[in-house]
């Protein structure tokens, strides 16, 4: 399985784009050499607005460039873009829906060192509460890219969240990305399992376990949690004995929300796996933090053992 | 137009917005009245733009940043022929173009949603470098008060502009003094304006802000600086062109009587006519 950094391919298909579209111009907020805009400022100096340590003044800056009709992506650290400029956000751009993008870089937990207040556990959820907004979280590099490659051309406010960390690659290659749409990533019959971000690689290989004993689990994709075909998780929800859902992400606001919100009314019982409502905190790797916040493969198997 | 003509702009401005406040309903009356020389300028002597076709790319731009003056912009809006006037007579209700606040979607003229306050002058930061990019000759225009400098993304925004050299960009700043809860210097004091702007790297000059001549004066003399930002620190009175809202700070969100209705038209009025 092909391993890639989603912030770098960002990076990449931001140069891409540049070189494609002169009206899309890159924003950032002192920390380029994260969020990996720092290619596009070397291609590209006179569209990109170096905006200091000052998010506000960032978010609303790129609305007035997106008002002389280009198409402005935002960065900075998730808990930053989502937080530090929500008023900004939900003003000026998702009122009269301006075609301005948020990236939340380095999400969830994937700052593992720097604690509770780089790590965002709420974006997801603060973002899809604003009309008008849509909300997607990648899974991986190659759908990083696709996403990125078609939020470019979207009618409309996005906000992107992005990991800090490799990821597996599960997108496929030959796939086109379409805002809305939840994707099947493995068949199976027993159980379903919804996750996204870095949980999707995670479900996949807790599928390929199962299978050897005798489980047969359906991943499915959902990056999309704003819009999102509700009648697509219905249809994956069917005809199992019970669901899981999957997130690097408070269990309040993100995609346990969404998928108990659209199957509310259905008796198959869910296991919501996701942060429980508390603060990140440092750790010396992302994987003892994933344990720590219980988003690991061994939970996903262990749930759905339960609901067998 | 000429300064008579301007002065009689600005007067017709004011008996609009008494008539969007009407009687016994809540308006923005001071900061609007404050604006109307200011505002009278700019639509009807200083941009470049086209009422008919709104979106022209080679416009002028502004911005209120301190949008709860609104109505002193819808009632130049309607005046320049951007919608017809009746709209005017439905301002805040429900389902009607002309909201509380700017909006760009539902209002032809708007350039942006502003009266969350301290946001606009970003905005029109961000617009200015678009323009630049696109070497248009496009120039932007914003308006500020002085209570929303307390603002901190104000500083973030003044520290860009001059960062970015936006000599495309001139800001007038609403000095009447006067902000929802009492005087700036007194509730939270702002001051002093010129010396912070100037050390944020901002070409600054002063001027009454009712004085129509000295606000073209100023102008001019802003455009010869090119690669700077540059402030027009305009001294208003709240409330301006009626006597008893005239620095009453009651009146920055207030209410009229009958009788106050009545005696602000009669006013108005009769200036009108001189």
């Amino acid at each position: 399985m092909k391993i890639q950094n989603p912030r770098q391919v960002y990076g990449e298909t931001l140069v891409e784009l540049g070189r494609e579209n002169k009206d899309i111009v890159v924003l950032e907020a002192d920390l380029g050499k994260s969020t990996m805009t720092s290619l596009f400022e070397e291609e590209f100096p006179e569209r990109f607005f170096e905006m200091g340590i000052g998010e506000a003044n960032m978010t609303s800056f790129a609305a007035g460039l997106s008002l002389t009709g280009k198409i402005a992506f935002t960065n900075s650290f998730a808990v930053f873009a989502a937080g530090r400029s929500f008023d900004q956000i939900r003003q000026a751009i998702c009122i009269p829906s301006l075609n301005v993008r948020i990236v939340g870089s380095s999400a969830g937990l994937s700052d593992f060192g720097d604690g509770a207040t780089h790590q965002s556990v709420e974006d997801v959820a603060i973002m899809r509460a604003v009309p008008n907004m849509t909300v997607l979280v990648p899974a991986d590099g190659t759908e990083t890219r696709k996403m990125v490659r078609k939020i470019a051309g979207y009618k409309g406010p996005v906000y992107l969240r992005i990991n800090r960390h490799d990821i597996p690659d599960t997108f496929p290659e030959d796939q086109e990305f379409v805002v809305g749409k939840p994707y099947l990533i493995r068949e199976g019959s027993d159980i379903t399992v919804f996750a996204n971000g870095i949980m999707v690689s995670k479900a996949l290989e807790a599928a390929e376990t199962l299978e050897k004993e005798g489980i047969s689990v359906r991943v499915v994709n959902v990056s999309s949690l704003k819009p999102v075909d509700e009648d697509e998780i219905k249809r994956f929800a069917s005809g199992v004995k019970g669901i899981v859902t999957a997130e690097e992400h408070s269990l309040i606001g993100g995609l346990a929300s969404v998928i108990t919100y659209i199957l509310r009314g259905n008796a198959t019982p869910v296991i919501p796996i996701g942060i429980e409502d508390r603060f990140g905190q440092s750790a010396h790797s992302y994987d003892e933090l994933l344990e720590e916040y219980g988003l690991t493969t061994d939970k996903i198997i262990d749930s759905v053992r339960k609901l067998m | 137009m000429n300064i008579a003509e301007l002065e009689k702009i600005a007067c017709t401005l004011r008996l609009d917005v008494i008539r969007m406040v009407g009687v016994g309903q809540k308006g923005h009356l001071g900061g609007s009245c404050s604006l109307a020389e200011i505002v009278a300028v700019l639509y009807f002597h200083r941009m470049n733009h086209d009422p008919k076709n709104p979106k022209w790319s080679g416009r002028d731009r502004f911005l209120l940043s301190k949008g709860h003056a609104a109505l002193i912009q819808y009632a130049a809006l309607a005046e320049a022929g951007y919608f017809p006037k009746t709209e005017l007579e439905k301002v805040k209700k429900l389902g009607a173009m002309l909201q509380g606040h700017p909006e760009m979607k539902t209002t032809p003229g708007i350039e942006g949603n502003t009266g969350s306050l301290g946001q606009g002058l970003s905005m029109a930061c961000g617009m200015a470098a678009g323009l630049r990019i696109d070497k248009s000759p496009g120039r932007v225009y914003c308006i500020i008060g002085d209570g929303e400098i307390a603002e901190g993304q104000i500083w973030e925004a003044a520290m860009s502009a001059s960062y970015y050299k936006l000599g495309n960009l001139t800001v007038f700043l609403d000095k009447n003094r006067l902000q929802a809860m009492g005087p700036v210097a007194e509730r939270y004091n702002t001051n002093p304006v010129r010396e912070k702007w100037e050390a944020f790297g901002w070409h600054v000059s002063e001027t009454d802000g009712h004085n129509i001549k000295q606000i073209l004066y100023v102008l001019e003399e802003a455009d010869r600086v090119t690669d700077k930002p540059k402030l027009i620190i305009a001294h208003t009175v709240k409330g301006k062109g009626i006597s008893f809202a005239e620095n009453v700070v009651g009146f920055h969100n207030g209410e009229l009587t009958r009788e106050q209705f009545d005696c602000a038209c009669a006013e108005l009025y009769r200036k009108n006519q001189e």
